[in-house]
């Protein structure tokens, strides 16, 4: 790109009001994976979303089609990025009429108040990313709203197999439909790797009234056994402009995805304690700050085996945005303790769309 | 579409206050807040409202 191209598109981005935090999209080179640390996860149709790399879910209705890992099949990411998202199909699958092979990032609804969805002032988007693949062809995607009444499916060539390549759309924003600013699911970025006619739209490139995550006729990765599907720079942006990638610090993206999930513990080093002297009935309550105040009430987890003396395993009692409370019943009269074990104590705490 | 499995859900109270729900989902163990925006407490009272899972009283 020539620098007089940049600087154009530089004063496009400022006319378009925002010279950085421009990405509305989190994670999108794909750093963050707190839940798996880089391991492969099979695909399974058992919770509404459910997620692998920091933020970015999937839905399906078949299970074991695919799987998801951070740095699938170790190939070089593109120049500037040093991970991606890599789906790999598992069999040569038919996709069925009420199928969904699905991966997407809710972007939360305080995060798209600006872009005036629903108005007659709604701002155009523009999605840029860099993706991969053994297959060739047309392959597509969807912006959706939250309650799944409005869509705008895209659509985007892959010219090269096993190459990276890098895509751009930009759509009108939606004057219609009821679009969430608060801290519910607000815009939906879907990459369709398989969809059957019941939420297969007619047809691309507009906005219509329904729950559409792709067309029928696109590449379906599921359909060959051992195709994949990379992805990472996946920026969101207002305006008619793809600028390059805004990258952030891993710190400043681990906060920004701690506000969805946070995991506490499995490091090297213990790190979670809980004392206090048991008499008769008593326990242990133990209050602790979440690093981040979290989009809603999380959902805590306990996971692992962990180290006691006169209580009970712990447990989490109690939950907010941004503390939360761990309860051992005493077991025995004497000092009681808590700590989890490293490695494989820890918690996590779930507040994602 | 969702098919969240969830087959055990029971409050837990502290000071006599309903604090959590300890629930089963997807085979996990989980404490969900009170909260309506986070996604399984929603899930458990859309369920409880369809008249397929039953929130047991604290102990």
């Amino acid at each position: 790109m020539s620098k007089a191209r940049q600087l154009a598109d530089l004063g496009n981005v400022y006319d378009d009001g925002a010279l950085s935090n421009r990405s509305r999209i989190i994670n999108g080179a794909m750093v963050i994976d707190q839940r798996n640390a880089g391991a492969s996860v099979d695909t399974t149709n058992t919770s509404s979303t459910a997620y692998t790399l920091d933020r970015w879910g999937y839905r399906v209705l078949a299970a074991s089609k695919f799987t998801i890992q951070q740095n699938a099949g170790s190939v070089t990411p593109p120049v500037g990025f040093s991970s991606y998202l890599g789906c790999t199909s598992s069999s040569t699958y038919s996709v069925g009429s009420g199928d969904v092979f699905n991966i997407w990032q809710i972007v939360e609804g305080y995060n798209i108040a600006d872009l005036a969805f629903g108005t007659a002032s709604a701002q155009s988007i523009t999605l840029s990313f860099w993706v991969r693949s053994s297959l060739t062809g047309t392959f597509s995607g969807a912006f959706r709203n939250g309650d799944g009444t409005r869509s705008y499916v895209f659509t985007y060539t892959i010219n090269s197999a096993n190459v990276w390549e890098y895509k751009t759309v930009t759509i009108a924003g939606d004057q219609s439909g009821t679009w969430a600013t608060d801290n519910t699911a607000g815009l939906f970025i879907q990459f369709s790797l398989g969809v059957g006619s019941t939420y297969a739209a007619p047809s691309a490139g507009f906005w219509q009234s329904g729950n559409y995550f792709g067309l029928t006729s696109a590449t379906s990765v599921v359909g060959t056994n051992g195709a994949t599907f990379y992805l990472t720079g996946v920026q969101l942006e207002v305006g008619d402009t793809a600028t390059p990638f805004e990258h952030r610090s891993y710190g400043q993206e681990l906060a920004l995805c701690q506000r969805y999930y946070t995991k506490l513990g499995g490091d090297a080093l213990a790190d979670i304690y809980g004392a206090a002297y048991i008499t008769g009935s008593g326990f242990i309550l133990d209050t602790l700050t979440l690093p981040v105040k979290m989009r809603a009430a999380p959902t805590g987890t306990k996971v692992g085996t962990w180290s006691v003396l006169n209580v009970s395993q712990p447990g989490i009692s109690y939950v907010s945005t941004t503390t939360f409370v761990l309860y051992a019943a005493g077991t025995a009269i004497g000092q009681g303790t808590f700590f989890n074990p490293a490695l494989t104590g820890y918690l996590t705490f779930d507040a994602e769309l | 579409m969702d098919k969240m499995e969830i087959t055990s859900a029971q409050y837990f109270a502290l000071a006599g206050t309903n604090t959590s729900i300890r629930a089963t989902i997807d085979g996990q163990e989980v404490c969900v807040p009170l909260d309506p925006a986070n996604r399984h407490y929603a899930e458990i009272m859309r369920q409880v409202e369809a008249g397929t899972l039953v929130i047991q009283a604290a102990e």
